[in-house]
């Protein structure tokens, strides 16, 4: 298959993981408590430690997370991330979505959200 | 001779594991989902096995993306708790079963599947969830050692879902030539529908769950025949966890019987299921 053949799928690929490389790395690195602790406290020099794009770097100070995922970061990842920045998946649904996070989980509760 | 006892299929959904760490099962918003297990949790606390093999997936935990497995198999003798982010589970270490786990792993490469073999693991919620729902309050231990099988299902190109029944069909095998008497269980975790990223996020398609839930047991070679591409389209993009269930049942007998089954929507953005089977031939045998 194609793997861009169902829109809107995210599906992540080899390439994606090269191209966001630097910005998965860097949300991978969360997984340790001290550098939660040194991301919160300088975002923007973390974020260089790791050598994030100019592009990554601004998504994630500006808490685009639309946009790490179609700059190829993976929402394993992202999701690290946002979790350090007290966002949840029910946040992040929403934002995708163009939904407030209550309007999101009104959708799941009502049977989720319906395509094709 | 080794055999397998029973298998049960799991949603792996992290907010699972967390109702359960933080004492929210008789929420209202849980409470459905949690008794809707109950009656899987007594069978299994009956019919407990000396093994259990947990076929998941990492989440951008353990497996570092510099390299992704398409299938692995765990032979340590631990297996301890990852931090995923926010601190790990508060369960007990996962202890290993390296005997049946270093046999499994020759046997599979002598049946044709090159496993990569992990003589290191952090196990993430996608196997200690499963093991919280085989075994909701464990105390010090869980019941069981575990052999952790790993699927890559989070980067393209996913294996194909014919290869992991197929997989699982030389699991049984490999079960059933182990000289050791041991009774095994095998979990095939992950699903239901769901897609977490992008715009369709917050897919649930219950018709093509139900049609999966019944099917697993009667008709898993029709499942078996799903492209990746419907896969992703019916299921959604992390629905595609779903080809784990079809390495559980490929390691199961051909008939078996269906103890319990139980589905729910939503666990956190996913729609979530249990299916406990079991292998009557070997429970008969068990019991004599």
């Amino acid at each position: 298959m194609d793997e861009r053949a169902v829109p809107d799928n995210y599906l992540f690929t080899a390439e994606d993981n090269d191209r966001a490389r630097a910005l998965n790395l860097m949300c991978a690195s969360l997984v340790r408590p001290e550098s939660r602790e040194t991301f919160l406290r300088d975002e923007a020099a973390y974020c260089d430690s790791y050598d994030l794009s100019a592009e990554q770097k601004q998504a994630v100070l500006t808490r685009d997370w639309a946009g790490m995922l179609d700059l190829g970061g993976s929402i394993f990842f992202v999701y690290k991330l946002a979790v350090v920045c007290g966002v949840s998946m029910q946040d992040l649904g929403g934002i995708f979505t163009g939904m407030s996070t209550q309007e999101f989980k009104a959708a799941l509760d009502a049977g989720g959200r319906r395509f094709g | 001779m080794a055999e397998i006892i029973w298998g049960l299929a799991t949603s792996h959904v992290p907010s699972i594991g967390a109702a359960h760490d933080h004492g929210r099962r008789d929420d209202p918003a849980w409470k459905p989902l949690f008794d809707g297990y109950a009656p899987a949790q007594e069978w299994m606390a009956e019919h407990r096995p000396d093994v259990a093999i947990v076929v998941y997936n990492d989440h951008a935990n353990a497996v570092s993306f510099d390299a992704i497995p398409t299938f692995g198999i765990g032979t340590a003798s631990r297996f301890p708790v990852a931090d995923e982010g926010w601190g790990p589970r508060d369960v007990p270490e996962v202890v290993g079963h390296p005997g049946l786990a270093r046999h499994l792993a020759r046997s599979l490469v002598d049946d044709g599947f090159d496993m990569t073999v992990f003589s290191r693991l952090e196990v993430d919620h996608g196997l200690t969830v499963p093991m919280s729902v085989y075994c909701p309050d464990p105390g010090e231990a869980w019941p069981c050692p575990v052999v952790p099988v790993l699927v890559n299902v989070i980067q393209y190109p996913q294996p194909l879902a014919s290869r992991c029944l197929e997989l699982g069909h030389a699991i049984g095998r490999a079960v059933r030539h182990y000289p050791e008497d041991l009774q095994v269980a095998v979990f095939g975790t992950g699903g239901m529908s769901h897609q977490l990223a992008g715009k369709r996020a917050g897919l649930i398609n219950e018709q093509f769950d139900r049609e999966f839930l019944d099917k697993i047991q009667t008709d898993p070679e029709a499942l078996a025949r799903l492209t990746r591409e419907e896969l992703i389209d019916k299921a959604g993009t992390e629905g595609i966890e779903l080809i784990m269930w079809l390495v559980m049942r490929g390691a199961m007998a051909d008939d078996i019987r269906r103890v319990h089954d139980t589905y729910f929507v939503p666990a956190s953005n996913t729609a979530a299921a249990l299916a406990l089977f079991a292998n009557e031939t070997s429970l008969a045998t068990a019991t004599h």
